[in-house]
């Protein structure tokens, strides 16, 4: 069995069964939590209006902060933005999805998925090179921050050299592009990356009980 | 060295021009991408060579190998070919038979005996003593240690002498092994492909009477001249695949425009060989051209690569069955653990 096999083959298996074992276990484990009574006077007949609201409201910087926070959310929406245009609109990417799943749509052009890809890069990098010099941010970051980067960081990369065919041969590229994706599976529901599956039902919670307690949102 | 016996007086008596010669010399340079002093260098060695003599084995193999030789496009080029070696042995292509074809090859392997250029196709049957393809009562085997003895070089032409090939695909029954596998003190050569390119075959042995060595090869032992570039980079369909244009199926638009074929599981990504260079037929065509995409023929373990239809950027194999149970066992942990967390929550309360 050579490498591209292994990626091709076990790696991509197993870790696809870790990632939906993991995903579940947290997902069924948080939902399924105990809630505390809440004994107060519903203020709204219906919370999940807030909950839909404050999703909306808090992915977008409040005026009062605009300011200060403007730029390291514009280069969070820039990277987040193009990994899901590389991950859903690139071809070899649906054909995986289609693979695994049955369902596939049309692809862009391959040009522009290297273009956003050279961005998203590039805006992963200065998110790095920031957490690194900011002495208030470094100090909030541990291994899992980091970590979670590099798994981020290295897909796009090795995807890019991938497609160009730059600096090894294609299968080669190919094999570390699959195994670095493998990477992400294995790690994205045990560490932060989970925040993709729990933030619209962290901010969708909290809207729904600020709705019902009447708060503004 | 008697002067009737080169290969320039052996092309006088057949009838071939000098200017033919050259024409031949300049097609074999111009496909191994040799300077253009070579033409005339090679031109000059030929005619003063020897023929050399081969010896061809075919072991357990389809014959794909010797059709595709045989099936040459260019007649002259064919007969250019064997007018330059003395191809002594060769089972399928050989008049005689029986006891009066071994007694040729054994004549020939002592006449020329560490000059000869040893062919081999197909590969070798290894398990149970090697019992599974014999020739004459002998094993390939026994036959192959045999021959490489007295071989100054040898040459293993197709997938399955070069890897393999099908005959080692799992479940490998037989035990199959490359030539390369088995020899290790000569010099061996891979052209791999099922079957190889004709002008590939006759560009290598070219090479060889000319510089009397083999060309440079490449970390599997294939000659790099005509196994250095991917099918993908040279394919004429390149710039479709640039361009995010894909043949959905066989019979799409896509496929009539003539888009890339990755999609449909084209494995010229991985796939080193000249194909898309000097094509088949007269470069007539090849394959991708022909509307199917790339096998991957001539890479080891070709066979065992997943579905031919399969894109590569997907897995080998679905395996949804062990995913499902990575969910399910996913889902059974969560309600344990959130059945764990409320009866702890529980507990916490009645001490309260």
């Amino acid at each position: 069995m050579d490498l591209l096999q292994f990626a091709r083959g076990p790696a991509l298996t197993w870790a696809a069964t870790v990632f939906m074992f993991g995903i579940t276990w947290r997902l069924v484990g948080i939902l399924l939590l105990k809630r505390s009574p809440d004994f107060s006077e519903a203020r709204n007949a219906t919370s999940w209006l807030g909950a839909v609201k404050l999703i909306i409201t808090r992915s977008w910087p409040r005026r009062e902060f605009r300011q200060r926070t403007l730029f390291a959310q514009s280069l969070g929406y820039i990277f987040h933005v193009g990994l899901v245009i590389i991950l859903f609109g690139f071809a070899p990417h649906i054909l995986f999805f289609k693979a695994l799943t049955g369902l596939g749509w049309p692809n862009l052009p391959s040009a522009f998925i290297q273009l956003t890809s050279g961005i998203t890069l590039a805006a992963l990098i200065v998110v790095l090179v920031r957490r690194l010099s900011h002495p208030v941010l470094r100090l909030l970051s541990n291994f899992d921050d980091y970590f979670s980067w590099l798994v981020t960081f290295t897909p796009v990369a090795t995807g890019m050299l991938a497609v160009a065919h730059f600096g090894a041969r294609y299968e080669t590229l190919l094999a570390i592009h699959l195994l670095s994706v493998a990477l992400l599976l294995v790690w994205f529901p045990f560490g932060k990356l989970m925040h993709s599956a729990l933030i619209f039902i962290s901010r969708g919670t909290t809207g729904a009980l600020f709705e019902r307690k009447g708060a503004s949102i | 060295m008697n002067e009737s016996d080169t290969l320039g007086a052996s092309l006088v008596r057949s009838g071939v021009s000098r200017r033919s010669f050259l024409k031949f010399c300049t097609a074999m340079a111009s496909l191994m991408a040799l300077p253009p002093g070579a033409a005339y260098a090679m031109a000059d060695a030929l005619s003063r060579a020897q023929r050399q003599s081969v010896i061809w084995l075919s072991f357990q193999e389809c014959t794909g190998c010797v059709e595709s030789l045989t099936r040459s496009f260019d007649p002259t080029l064919e007969q250019m070919i064997f007018e330059m070696i003395s191809l002594d042995y060769q089972e399928t292509l050989q008049a005689a038979s029986g006891e009066a074809a071994e007694l040729a090859r054994v004549e020939a392997m002592k006449s020329s005996y560490g000059k000869y250029l040893l062919i081999v196709d197909g590969s070798i049957p290894t398990k149970d003593g090697g019992v599974y393809s014999t020739v004459a009562g002998v094993s390939n085997y026994d036959r192959l240690i045999e021959m490489a003895k007295g071989a100054a070089a040898i040459v293993a032409v197709g997938t399955c002498s070069s890897y393999g090939g099908i005959p080692h695909a799992n479940p490998n029954p037989t035990g199959a092994v490359s030539v390369s596998d088995i020899i290790k003190d000569k010099p061996v050569m891979n052209v791999p492909g099922c079957p190889p390119i004709p002008s590939v075959i006759a560009g290598t042995l070219a090479y060889f009477v000319t510089y009397g060595k083999l060309p440079e090869l490449d970390h599997i032992g294939r000659p790099k001249v005509f196994y250095a570039d991917t099918i993908h980079d040279r394919c004429y369909r390149r710039p479709f695949y640039d361009q995010g244009k894909f043949a959905k199926t066989f019979d799409d638009e896509g496929a009539r425009n003539g888009w890339c074929l990755y999609e449909l599981g084209c494995k010229g990504p991985t796939t080193y060989n000249a194909c898309a260079t000097i094509k088949w037929n007269g470069g007539v065509s090849y394959p991708i051209e022909s509307g199917h995409g790339c096998l991957g023929c001539s890479e080891p373990n070709f066979w065992d690569n997943g579905s031919f239809y399969r894109p590569l950027s997907t897995p080998l194999a679905s395996n949804t069955h062990i995913i499902a149970a990575g969910t399910l066992g996913g889902i059974a942990a969560g309600v344990v653990a959130a059945g764990l967390s409320r009866k702890h929550q529980t507990h916490i309360g009645e001490e309260k």
